[in-house]
């Protein structure tokens, strides 16, 4: 076998993203692939950046590639490492960091930076621009203070971003340079149907403005247009376009114009270098929508896996709108010219418009507004070239009423051929889909999603994709059903839960018989969580399943990725002594553990340690005090804390007592997914209480409670529950909403999903402002305290579970002899 | 140098294992799992995830399967072969009941 050569990817996006998905289905033992992202996180889907920013989807929602994926590939992903030099001669590139990668082939994929209009005041704290993750979660911290935001661009990006910081209860103004908003996609009846639509949800839109400076201090407070008008302003997003990023590429001697100057095989000037994505220039043109930097990707993909393959070719692109409520669709060309004919639909109540526009019997142009369900149809006779004459009377009513066909939805999406584009962004047609649907036998969205990519992107052709289920299927298809708690079960997990309430099932077996499970001992996703449910809702008659716990809660440890064991002893919020630390030190020693570090949650954990020696480690732990720190559990983990008023000049109350006794009146609580606390002694807030699931801030008046933050896979700041004035009140108000979760969340629902699933102020209604149910929820965490607050390391030390920490056999060796 | 011969020998009681769950046995430098399912059987695999070496004696066991405790593949028991879209094998050995008595064949 070859030696397997080197690929380095610069870049992260979803360009290269996608190249390597091409390649390693094409050539998968073809390259060691080392990536760099001057980004701190994984791929993720950057048009969904829009919806992440109004609130309808998370950023766990729009990662693409998992770290998983880059593991199970056998991807070296260096995070938050930019590329500063590449070496052509010596074949390496250099990270700022100093990491030095060797290369066969390199791919440059640095996209694009957006373009900052150089005007006074574009420097001041608090002026934005739209492009990566950092964008949305800097424009969400802004829209925390519900201000006012101008957004400077009237295009695709600058108006999601205007509808995005709106519906987070900004007042927003956008400003366009051109009289009409989206000009490259829009002629100006569609401009000002759209300009329409955002000035009735209270989005102020000013055309034909040019900026002349931006003011402030210290930071933005206004902007101040050529004609004069000023316009207060706490926040400023310039969304006026993108720049290739080709700097690196030029530094390395490479041809570089607008965007790094690429053949259609995608290679650049020196041909072991590739690029892909938005900083790449073909033919004189660069891209920024996703359908052909995916072309790219797959155009690289098959040069670097034989070196051959499909070369690039230009094709018009759709463009969609992502603003929930507005329909907008845009293909082609559509410029007024002597040899073009328009055909123009409008219905002014309706709120709709359509023009196309026809040269030679053919489409060159479509615009949509208001109705955009034969946007697919359009564009398939578009691109193909379609002599429409025949057509032409009732062309622009749409498919479905093309030789008098009835006016079923449907009937559209099953007249259209094999062959039509359904998903723009990944070029997946509808006999791909449909022939998806029969051969694998699937049924529903996330099966096609994850069989085909169709839909997968930026989700605006999900009414097609699920259109096609329906016709493929008939009646197998049922669109409204609740995705179910796994393979095993029909139900999802609010239905499950209602109805062991309801019908009183009491064991996993009852469950799984009366709720018409389809396996016979369920699976390790629906197990682990009836297992909680039902710990949940019969704390006192449930007998607990720890063979349907995942390991980490059978052995009261957590797993390593060599199946070692860490340790984690609880410190109440956070607090230790010198006996304490000398016990550590002494079982570090003794059982020669390889590893110490402190945790996040102000802890220590000590890891690799091997299965077998946990009970002895324990054992001499538990001689100092120690008890299990549940570093392990879908449960209380860890109430952090800062010094507060015994120690710190700034402290307005005693915020470490109190995170002690919330600790030692919540450890042991089982919850749907893992449960950190903070109390702060003062709005400076050293213990980062503002993303924790619960956290207190202590003000001179009392307690502000906190709940629902995340600071994961999502960063999202806390909501506020309320105020009370007592450390009773507080545990009360705390212990009350975290037994409202423990009843309502789903397994492995972290609070915040939780809390966005029930609202906001429902939660606020129960837990503050109705005593008589926030008592109640208070009692009944009490009551499952009484079963659950059992040191799990001493009861494992005096011998329970044994069988779990020794082998069963050693087969000697002798009797081979 | 010696032909490895099979021999059956007693590692343990059924009791010892608990239901839909694994105990392990130290054979040289190898460890083997022992799974216990629902309904009584008994099976043996290396205890070695294709995947990424993971113990599946640690694992979830459910039907006739085992769910790896690190990165969630799913493994026959029967024949230690990764299900769904994943791809991969695990060494799979003969073991049976003998009353209460569990015996592996090994080679010897």
């Amino acid at each position: 076998m070859t030696e397997k050569q080197k690929l380095v990817v610069i870049g992260n996006g979803m360009a290269p993203g996608r190249m390597l998905e091409h390649l390693f289905e094409k050539a998968p033992d073809a390259y060691d692939v080392t990536i760099f992202n001057a980004e701190p996180r994984v791929n993720y889907d950057r048009i969904m950046l829009s919806p992440v920013l109004s609130g309808e989807k998370s950023f766990e929602d729009i990662i693409i590639h998992g770290d998983g994926w880059y593991i199970e590939h056998g991807v070296m992903l260096y995070k938050g490492h930019k590329v500063v030099g590449i070496d052509r001669k010596a074949k390496t590139v250099t990270s700022e960091h100093g990491e030095i990668a060797e290369y066969d082939k390199l791919v440059i994929a640095t996209g694009s930076a957006p373009f900052i209009i150089p005007v006074p005041g574009h420097d001041l704290p608090g002026v934005l621009t739209y492009r990566d993750l950092d964008d949305v979660d800097a424009m969400l911290l802004a829209a925390q203070s519900r201000g006012k935001a101008v957004v400077i661009g009237g295009g695709l990006l600058g108006l999601e971003a205007a509808a995005g910081l709106k519906e987070r209860g900004m007042d927003v103004t956008v400003i366009h340079l051109m009289p009409n908003l989206m000009e490259r996609q829009l002629d100006p009846a569609a401009g000002y149907l759209l300009e329409r639509a955002f000035e009735e949800r209270g989005i102020k839109v000013i055309t034909s403005a040019s900026t002349k400076r931006i003011t402030g201090d210290t930071r933005v407070e206004s902007i101040e247009l050529e004609d004069g008008t000023v316009i207060p302003a706490t926040l400023v997003v310039m969304a006026v376009g993108i720049r290739p990023n080709g700097a690196l590429a030029k530094e390395a001697g490479l041809s570089v114009n607008r965007g790094i100057v690429v053949s259609d095989s995608m290679q650049t000037s020196d041909p072991d270098i590739f690029a892909v994505g938005e900083c790449a220039e073909i033919n004189g043109n660069v891209y920024g929508l996703v359908a052909p930097l995916y072309q790219m990707a797959e155009v690289a993909a098959g040069h670097l896996a034989n070196g051959g393959g499909k070369n690039f070719v230009e094709t018009s692109t759709a463009t969609k709108l992502k603003v929930t409520g507005i329909d907008l669709y845009s293909v082609g060309d559509f410029a007024e010219a002597d040899d073009r004919e328009e055909i123009v639909l409008r219905d002014a109540n309706a709120g709709i418009y359509k023009r196309l526009v026809l040269k030679d019997d053919k489409i060159i142009g479509v615009v949509l507004y208001g109705d955009t369900g034969d946007g697919a149809w359009y564009y398939d006779m578009l691109k193909k070239g379609s002599d429409v004459s025949e057509l032409r009377e009732t062309l622009i009513f749409g498919q479905a009423y093309q030789g008098g066909a009835a006016l079923d939805p449907s009937a559209a999406v099953a007249a259209l051929p094999d062959d039509a584009e359904i998903c723009g962004c990944n070029g997946i047609c509808k006999g791909t889909i449909t022939s998806a649907i029969s051969s694998k036998g699937l049924t529903n969205l996330d099966d096609v999603r994850a069989h085909t990519k169709a839909s997968a992107s930026c989700g605006t052709c999900t009414g097609l994709v699920e259109q096609l289920l329906g016709l493929t299927l008939g009646d197998a298809y049922n669109p409204s059903a609740v995705s179910a708690i796994c393979g095993c079960a029909d139900l999802g997990h609010s239905d499950v839960r209602r109805l062991i309430k309801a019908k009183e099932l009491k064991t996993i077996p009852e469950v799984m018989q009366e709720l018409e499970w389809k396996t016979s001992c369920g699976c390790s996703k629906c197990r682990p969580a009836l297992n909680y449910y039902l710990v949940c809702d019969w704390p006192d008659e449930y007998a607990d399943d720890y063979q349907s716990r995942f390991i980490n809660e059978r052995v009261h440890a957590n797993i390593q990725k060599d199946g070692t064991y860490s340790v984690v002893p609880r410190m109440w919020g956070g607090m230790t002594n010198s006996t304490e630390l000398r016990a550590i030190a002494d079982v570090v020693d003794k059982f020669q553990i390889p590893a110490v570090k402190c945790t996040g949650g102000q802890r220590i954990d000590m890891l690799g340690i091997k299965k077998e020696d946990l009970p002895a480690v324990w054992e001499d732990l538990g001689k100092a005090g120690f008890v299990s720190g549940q570093a392990y559990a879908k449960g209380l983990r860890t109430v952090k804390t800062c010094v507060g008023s015994d120690w710190c000049r700034f402290g307005t109350q005693d915020s470490t007592g109190l995170g002690i006794k919330l600790e030692k009146f919540m450890w042991g609580s089982w919850t749907p997914a893992k449960l950190k606390l903070a109390v702060s002694g003062c709005p400076r807030n050293c213990a980062e209480a503002t993303c924790k699931d619960i956290g207190v801030i202590c003000v001179d008046s009392g307690y502000e409670i906190h709940f629902a933050g995340a600071a994961g896979l999502d960063i999202k700041g806390t909501e506020i529950l309320g105020n009370v004035k007592t450390e009773e009140a507080v545990i009360e108000h705390v212990v009350a909403l975290a037994q409202m979760y423990r009843e309502q969340g789903w397994y492995l629902e972290r609070i915040y999903k939780w809390a966005k699933r029930v609202g906001f102020d429902e939660i606020r209604r129960q837990i503050m402002d109705d005593e008589e149910k926030r008592k109640a929820y208070y009692e009944r965490f009490v009551f499952s305290q009484k079963f659950a607050q059992v040191d799990p390391w001493s009861e494992r030390v005096s011998g329970k579970d044994k069988h779990e920490f020794k082998p069963m056999a050693t087969l000697s060796l002798e009797a081979a002899e | 140098m010696n032909a490895l011969t099979q021999t059956w020998v007693t590692v343990g009681l059924l009791s010892d294992i608990p239901i839909r769950g694994a105990r392990c046995i130290k054979n040289g430098d190898m460890t083997i799992a022992v799974f216990r399912t629902a309904d009584g059987r008994v099976f043996a695999l290396e205890d070695n995830c294709p995947h990424k070496n993971g113990p599946l004696s640690q694992g979830i066991v459910h039907d006739g399967c085992v769910t790896c405790p690190l990165h969630n593949w799913v493994i026959s028991l029967e024949t230690g072969i990764a299900q769904g879209a994943d791809e991969g094998q695990t060494l799979s050995f003969p073991v049976k009941l003998e009353g209460d008595k569990i015996l592996l064949e090994v080679s010897r």
